[in-house]
Formats: C-alpha cells, sequence, structure tokens
C-alpha cells in the first residue's frame, strides 16, 4: 500500500502525459468517426524527434514544435491514403504505423533506444518535465511548479483551450459536421475530405506532442514506446466517458474528462501492479481486455433490454 | 435556371447487377418554376435528383445551374447551389450537434469557411426567427441536440437549412415519405410556405400524385429512366389522378402504373 501511494504523483504525470495523446484520440474517434491507428506509430515519431534535437542541441521549443509537426504530417499521409487514394481510414490507419516503425527507427539513427542525458545538470534543466523532477520536488530540491503535474496540466489546459476555440470556429464546426453527419456536410457545401484530412492532422500532431514529453518525462524515446497506444487512449477516452460523461456535457469540460480518463487508467494501472505484484509483462492484456468490456457495455445493455422488453411482452401476453 | 441535357447514368456496368437508371433524360426549368415529379420505384426520379446534386459524375450529358456548367463540379461545391432536403430524416442534420449549430453550417453554405467563430451573437435572434416560421416550437430549444427531435421536426429543419442561403435551386427528395400524415402534411405546408415567399426554383419528388398534382406548376411523371410526361399551366391545374393514370397507360403502353405508383 505504502509503494502505491509513493508512486501515486509519478502515476498521476504519466497519466496527464498519456491524457493529451487520448485527446489526440477523442478527436478522431468521437468528432470524426474513424479508429485511426496511424497514433501507435506517431506517438513514438513525436518522441524520436524530440529526442533527437534536443540530443543535438536545439532549443527545447523547436525541438517539441518539430515534434508536433511531425506527427500532423504522419496524420497528412493516413488522411491522403484514405481520402485521395479511397483506402479506409483503418487500413490507411495501419499502413502508415507500419511505415513509421522504419522511419522512427531511421530518425533514431537506426537505434531502437537513444536516451536524453540528464546526467548532466544543465541539459537536465532545460527540461520541461522529466521523472526526477518528482522526486526533486518532492525532497524540496525544486520548486513545486517544476512538478510534472503542475506543467502537463499546463499543456493539458492550453491544449484543450485552443481545441474549445477552434471547434467553435466555421472551420471547426464543418469538422464535427463531417464527423457527424458526412451527407448533410457535403450537401451544406463542405468538402469533407479536407475535414478528415485535417482532423487527423491535428490528431497526429497532439499524439506526437504526447510522445515527446514521454520521451523527456522518462529521458529516452524507444522504437516500440507507441505500442498499444491506441488502446490507451480509446481507454482513456471510454472511462472519462463512463465516469463523467453526466457531469461534463460541455466540449472543453469532455475533453478534461478524457485527460481524467487517462490518469485514472494509469492510478489503477499502478494499483494493479503495487497491489499484486504481477508481471508487468500482463498489462497490455489487462489493458486490452479492459477496453473490450468497456466497448462491450452498451451492446449488451441494449441486447439485455431488447431481450427483457420481449419477455415483459410474451408475459403479458400469457397473462391476457 | 436548370437546364439538364441528355444526361445518362448507368449503375455497375458490366456486372449482372448492371442497372441503367437515366437514359438521355433532358430537363429545363425557368427561375421560379416549382416541378413535381412521379413515377414508381426504380424510374430514376432519385437518380436524376442526386445527379443534378452532384452525389456521383453522370456517364453522359450536361447540367447547368444558373448558367454555370456544374457537370464536373464535385457535390460540395455544386452546394453553393443547391439547397437538398433527403428522403430519410435522419440524413439532412447533424444529429449530435445543436439546433442552432446546425443552421449555422447552412447558413455558411457556399461560403469559405473560416476560423471567425461559428455562430455570430446576432445569428441566434435571426435563426429564433425564423424558426418561428416552422410553428413546431423549435425557437425555444435553440440549444437542443438535434438527435432529439422527431422525424419530422427534423425534416422541416432540414427544409429551413436548406433555404436559409437563398439556393437557385432546391431539391426534395420525396422528403415527406417517412412521415406520418398528418406531419407530413405539415412539412408540405411548410415547404409550400417558404417556395412561395422566395420564388424558389423547385423539383420535388413525391410518391403521392395528389400532392403532385396539388403543389408546383409544372409535373413531370419518369418511367424507365425517360420522362415520359410533362404538364404545366391550366393543364396541370385541370389534372386528376385518373387521368394521369391513364396518361401514363398511353405513355409506357401498360397498365402497370396502377399498381407500382397507386400503392407505393
Amino acid at each position: 500500500m505504502l509503494s502505491f501511494i509513493s508512486a501515486l504523483p509519478a502515476a498521476i504525470s504519466q497519466g496527464l502525459v498519456w491524457g493529451v495523446m487520448a485527446i489526440g484520440v477523442y478527436i478522431t474517434y468521437k468528432i470524426l468517426d474513424i479508429a485511426d491507428l496511424t497514433v501507435d506509430g506517431s506517438f513514438c515519431t513525436g518522441g524520436a524527434v524530440f529526442v533527437m534535437l534536443f540530443g543535438a542541441g536545439a532549443n527545447i521549443w523547436l525541438a517539441l514544435l518539430a515534434a508536433v509537426l511531425a506527427g500532423m504530417l504522419a496524420g497528412l499521409i493516413t488522411g491522403l491514403l484514405h481520402t485521395a487514394c479511397g483506402i479506409p481510414a483503418i487500413l490507411a490507419g495501419i499502413l502508415t504505423q507500419l511505415a513509421l516503425w522504419s522511419v522512427n527507427l531511421a530518425i533514431m539513427g537506426m537505434k531502437a533506444n537513444v536516451a536524453i542525458n540528464i546526467i548532466d545538470q544543465t541539459n537536465l534543466d532545460k527540461l520541461l518535465v522529466s521523472l526526477r523532477f518528482v522526486q526533486d520536488v518532492a525532497k524540496g530540491t525544486r520548486p513545486f511548479y517544476r512538478h510534472p503535474i503542475f506543467v502537463v496540466g499546463l499543456f493539458t489546459a492550453a491544449v484543450i483551450a485552443i481545441l474549445y476555440w477552434f471547434f467553435g470556429t466555421e472551420l471547426g464546426a464543418s469538422l464535427r459536421a463531417t464527423g457527424a453527419n458526412p451527407n448533410m456536410a457535403r450537401a451544406q457545401g463542405i468538402n469533407t475530405n479536407v475535414g478528415k484530412v485535417l482532423g487527423l492532422m491535428i490528431s497526429n500532431g497532439l499524439v506526437a506532442l504526447s510522445g515527446a514529453l514521454l520521451s523527456q518525462y522518462q529521458a529516452f524515446a524507444d522504437a516500440s514506446m507507441g505500442k498499444g497506444a491506441i488502446v490507451i487512449g480509446l481507454a482513456a477516452v471510454i472511462i472519462g466517458e463512463v465516469l463523467l460523461s453526466r457531469l461534463f456535457t460541455n466540449f472543453a469540460l469532455k475533453l478534461l474528462a478524457v485527460s481524467i480518463g487517462a490518469i485514472v487508467y494509469y492510478i489503477v494501472i499502478q494499483a494493479v501492479v503495487s497491489l499484486s505484484g504481477i508481471d508487468t509483462n500482463y498489462l497490455k492484456l489487462i489493458s486490452a481486455a479492459i477496453v473490450a468490456i468497456f466497448l462491450a457495455i452498451p451492446y449488451w445493455k441494449e441486447r439485455f433490454n431488447a431481450l427483457l422488453a420481449k419477455f415483459i411482452r410474451k408475459r403479458g401476453n400469457i397473462d391476457a | 435556371m436548370l437546364d439538364v441535357q441528355n444526361i445518362k447514368k448507368t449503375f455497375n456496368p458490366g456486372t449482372v447487377n448492371e442497372k441503367t437508371a437515366l437514359r438521355d433524360v433532358s430537363l429545363h426549368m425557368e427561375e421560379g418554376q416549382f416541378v413535381t415529379v412521379i413515377g414508381g420505384n426504380g424510374a430514376g426520379k432519385s437518380t436524376l435528383l442526386n445527379a443534378v446534386a452532384g452525389v456521383w459524375p453522370v456517364d453522359g450529358g450536361r447540367i447547368t445551374i444558373g448558367g454555370v456548367d456544374v457537370t464536373y463540379l464535385p457535390e460540395h461545391k455544386r452546394a453553393k447551389y443547391i439547397g437538398r432536403v433527403f428522403q430519410d430524416p435522419m440524413m439532412g442534420t447533424a444529429a449530435t450537434m445543436q439546433i442552432d449549430e446546425n443552421l449555422a453550417l447552412a447558413m455558411r453554405r457556399g461560403r469559405h469557411r473560416t476560423l471567425r467563430i461559428g455562430i455570430g451573437k446576432s445569428e441566434r435572434a435571426e435563426y429564433r426567427e425564423m424558426l418561428k416560421i416552422l410553428d413546431l416550437g423549435l425557437e425555444d430549444r435553440l440549444t437542443s441536440k438535434v438527435g432529439l427531435l422527431s422525424g419530422g421536426q427534423r425534416q422541416a429543419l432540414t427544409l429551413l437549412m436548406a433555404t436559409l442561403q437563398k439556393p437557385k435551386l432546391l431539391l426534395l427528395d420525396e422528403h415527406t415519405a417517412a412521415l406520418d400524415p398528418k406531419t407530413a402534411a405539415k412539412v408540405l405546408d411548410a415547404t409550400e410556405r417558404i417556395v412561395g415567399k422566395d420564388h424558389l426554383t423547385t423539383l420535388m419528388i413525391t410518391h403521392n400524385m395528389k400532392d403532385a398534382i396539388a403543389h408546383g406548376d409544372r409535373l413531370i411523371m419518369m418511367y424507365n429512366g425517360r420522362i415520359v410526361i410533362d404538364v404545366s399551366g391550366e393543364e396541370k391545374k385541370k389534372l386528376t389522378v385518373h387521368q394521369l393514370l391513364e396518361l401514363f397507360g398511353k405513355v409506357s403502353g401498360s397498365d402497370e402504373a396502377d399498381d407500382t405508383l397507386l400503392l407505393s
């Protein structure tokens, strides 16, 4: 129990970082109605671009921006495969994801793992977030506002604010219409292909930002760091919805719910790990099972209600 | 206003499912004309409308709207000139968006969508006034999600959206077919009012011969991918269902009209 509580700040930090990615998944999955599998690749792309540029001495903000742009480029590729080449969205995402495996390795100089040098104190101080800072703030050697929860919290707030503004604009509204009803969107003069591509770009830009933040946080980028990212993203979206959909109806709050969903996910995972002592290799199995169950619940509920209605009707007939 | 010249369309060419839906159809509509279209299932009514709307490219022929050749324009670009209401009430509106958001999308039809705010401050008051015309109480539910509305309410809203930016051409594809008779009458009534107010050039498909005769100033009947009957002016005003059936029997050389038209 003690180990769980002491691991909580790190779990929350990590959840917040992944929450940025989950907000990206929300845009494609919920707003555009596309299950975009690019994210498993573009997450790592963000991390790889950041680590390489930062390692080469680039300004940290510039490195972050480059990571976001690289992610948007990945989204553009998936979008073009889908709209200009007529490939189903899921397959287009898988193709980009596969291609990105090679691309990511190439970015990292054909190495599967590249570390950020945080033994060098000036280098460490330049970072915006780091697992080290969690410990440093606890020890009192760093001010509280360098705590990853605080810093990534600010990032999340900024992302939500920008998205809230964007989806309220004419262009953003046309994107929402594209996802909600493409027939209606076209009849109202909206180019749904442009909408889908733009949505995929924004989404993967956020996913890459999250990857860049995670590589900073853990001080390395790894070719397989995005494996299963889409599942974590979906888990966050679904958990957020299950827990908070009644309370949070406003769009900005819905995005916040996604971020909270990611935090809850990581707290639960941390609890499972520290309390049960399970081999962490089983985490992916557990994650997949959790998401499958939550995705199935609405369907089961409907089937059950239909059965129940049928049963009641039959009973009624017999009674009469 | 609308000029359709010899358009052709065959679906699934070269397969067992090959179906020629339009055979050299030509139609010229003057500005302000209200044309009703009838015909049995598979006669090509909806295909004609979709061809004009640009849902897919035609195999041949030319389509001009208000002097602009739109034959090769994609659907979303033609939308600048066309207002549409679909048969399926779910198809014309975005269920997960609010009533005012749907209207705001329609208000910007044919315009470049920018990073300006999606609904201006003064717009909502304007929408409230317009919704009053429909007489469905929607003016008090501006921020309700459209998914909460009934089929009839959604159809009426779609109609308003289609005409918010005065279209050069209004296409109505059996827009009352999925509604109960009372609601259908209400939506048709609203259609008459809106079309009459702005003198909209309108092409309305209906499966109901009485409606086809009662509304509009010109009636065309389609059969087997062709326009077989075209009645307008005084002749149309005096037309009865019985006469129309007789006319159709003569043109098509069969009396199948009785079944396909009256039963559908």
